[in-house]
């Protein structure tokens, strides 16, 4: 009885994750396909794997490009905006007064408005300044739309370090700088790494400044992915291998840290 | 010393945030009382509320704030009824959970333009796509889901995406439920159903909460799934407000009428971050 509840059961969760994973299978497989199998009706499951779409692909639109840029965008605004926000949870954390939460309330609401209400005056700003279609413009918006949730995250994390440990290190004369880094660093070299993965996450994937902002020479790969949108002629092998190599770093990223950076984004909220 | 430090940390990070909020802010508001189209050259004049009235007055504007609350209500439905569905399935040891696992989260990382691409060709085209394989081995006619259901279509593209972060969160806190609760339940004679509604749901009434909150933040303004295949149409069928805002100013060009639309936004993102704000806030203290 208790074999059969265990047989249901695996063939249950195995047969709805099957299906919910199916669409991503599916563009791992078409990625090796040629153009016409991949669209033969009906489906082809066992065929012979080509690679020459990853050549293709990068025939096509200078694939490199591209992932270079939305690597150096996102590791940019990962290492700009810890170096902002660290300091600003740390100050929260450990010297916390009546204002600190109406600040940090304020921090999250200027998450919540809507990033095409901004839209028109950055784009004009932008322009102003010269900065459209460059990385450091993309770099610039990347770090200050990821900076509310990741001075939430670090918070949430500095919060938990037991006020204590600071005390007894104060007693023994430590620096503010001593402090940080000999008691607070240790401790909380998780939350920062956790912090980092999840802003190089949205980063890498951010898609409506990188359309807006970004063309031929500052584009990511969010944007190039897009280019596969026109409507004219079936090209889905190459769209499949183009997608391919613009999500595996950050899926397979994502394998390896999930927990934490399904937590930091609760803000530590749900344990 | 003892005052003046905390605030020098915090101030980078406070400044950068208040001018990136305040100073589009204020150009948005000016823009919204000038006459401004990037297709006709001239003096900015100012005209009042002029603006307001045609954005407010455009059938768009009604029919994109209805698509709006629809794709954030329906993909929140099923990502908590789904999510916690899914956590309770794999909750219990099997072969292969840790694979499972590992496995539903992917969709999560994937891009939104990726995301949205993937549906629309491989899965949704009529005649070449999964489904349509699919409706045609059971005999049924195809659907050809971007035009006949176009915002049904992006709901899902968008719940796919967002269904795998429910679940792990919900997976994470089913964890710390007590087991031994459980168990004297089952003693006393509790049937499953009545675990779930007296001892599971509650527990899980804080993480719903969560995850409410942190889809609101992030799919009030879904822009890349609907940029990438619907195009917000056909007509406006699946054009949320983001979209007609963006369709206001970069393809008609207006940027007067889109700077109004922009401030209906911000003050339906400010409606909705007073209810969240209290939430968390409450959640802050304990």
């Amino acid at each position: 009885m208790q074999h059969l509840a265990l047989a249901i059961r695996t063939v249950a969760a195995w047969s709805v994750t099957l299906l919910i994973v199916f669409p991503l299978i599916w563009l791992v497989l078409t990625a090796f396909k040629t153009e016409l199998q991949a669209i033969a009706v009906p489906p082809e499951l066992f065929f012979t794997p080509t690679l020459e779409n990853f050549h293709e692909v990068q025939e096509r639109s200078d694939y490199l490009l591209f992932a270079t840029n939305s690597l150096i965008t996102s590791l940019l605004s990962t290492v700009i905006g810890l170096a902002i926000a660290a300091p600003a949870a740390y100050s929260m954390a450990f010297f916390r007064t009546r204002k600190t939460k109406d600040l940090l309330m304020w921090m999250l609401s200027t998450k919540m408005m809507p990033a095409v209400g901004a839209l028109v005056p950055v784009y004009v700003m932008a322009q102003t300044a010269g900065l459209l279609d460059t990385l450091t413009g993309l770099t610039i918006i990347f770090t200050l739309s990821n900076l509310p949730i990741m001075v939430w995250m670090l918070y949430s994390g500095f919060k938990d370090i037991p006020p204590d440990i600071l005390e007894a290190a104060r007693m023994d004369g430590a620096t503010i700088w001593g402090e940080f880094m000999h008691v607070i660093r240790p401790l909380a070299t998780g939350t920062l790494a956790s912090t980092g993965l999840l802003c190089l996450v949205l980063s890498w994937n951010e898609a409506f400044w990188s359309l807006n902002l970004s063309a031929a020479k500052a584009g990511t790969l969010a944007g190039l992915i897009a280019s596969y949108s026109s409507p004219e002629g079936l090209f889905w092998a190459k769209l499949s291998c183009a997608s391919l190599m613009a999500i595996a770093p950050i899926v397979v990223l994502g394998w390896f840290s999930q927990k934490q950076l399904v937590q930091g984004l609760t803000f530590g909220a749900v344990k | 010393m003892n005052r003046l430090l905390p605030r020098l940390l915090f101030a980078p990070a406070v400044i950068s945030l208040f001018l990136w909020m305040i100073v589009p802010l204020v150009m948005t508001l000016y823009f919204s009382t000038v006459r401004y189209n990037l297709m006709q050259p001239g003096e900015k004049v100012f005209i009042g509320f002029e603006n307001f009235i045609y954005f407010a007055t455009d059938p768009d504007f009604t029919v994109s704030i209805g698509n709006t609350l629809l794709l954030l209500g329906s993909v929140i439905g099923i990502t908590v009824v789904g999510g916690v569905g899914l956590a309770l399935l794999v909750n219990d040891p099997f072969p292969g959970r840790g694979l499972v696992r590992v496995l539903l989260i992917s969709p999560f990382f994937v891009m939104p333009t990726a995301n949205a691409l993937l549906w629309k060709h491989m899965m949704m085209n009529p005649i070449y796509g999964v489904l349509a394989q699919v409706w045609i081995f059971f005999g049924a006619t195809p659907v050809d889901w971007l035009t006949d259901h176009p915002l049904f279509s992006v709901i899902i593209m968008v719940a796919w995406q967002w269904l795998p972060f429910a679940c792990l969160i919900f997976i994470t806190s089913l964890q710390s439920l007590d087991r031994d609760q459980m168990e004297a339940a089952g003693m006393d004679g509790a049937n499953p159903l009545q675990k779930f509604w007296f001892l599971t749901l509650p527990h899980l009434g804080r993480p719903i909460a969560v995850v409410v909150m942190i889809e609101m933040i992030f799919l009030m303004s879904v822009f890349a799934e609907i940029f990438t295949t619907t195009g917000g149409g056909p007509g406006n069928e699946s054009t949320n407000l983001a979209f007609l805002i963006f369709k206001q100013a970069l393809m008609n060009f207006d940027v007067g009428v889109a700077s109004a639309g922009a401030l209906f936004a911000v003050i339906l993102a400010n409606i909705a971050a007073v209810f969240l704000i209290r939430m968390i806030g409450k959640n802050l203290d304990k």
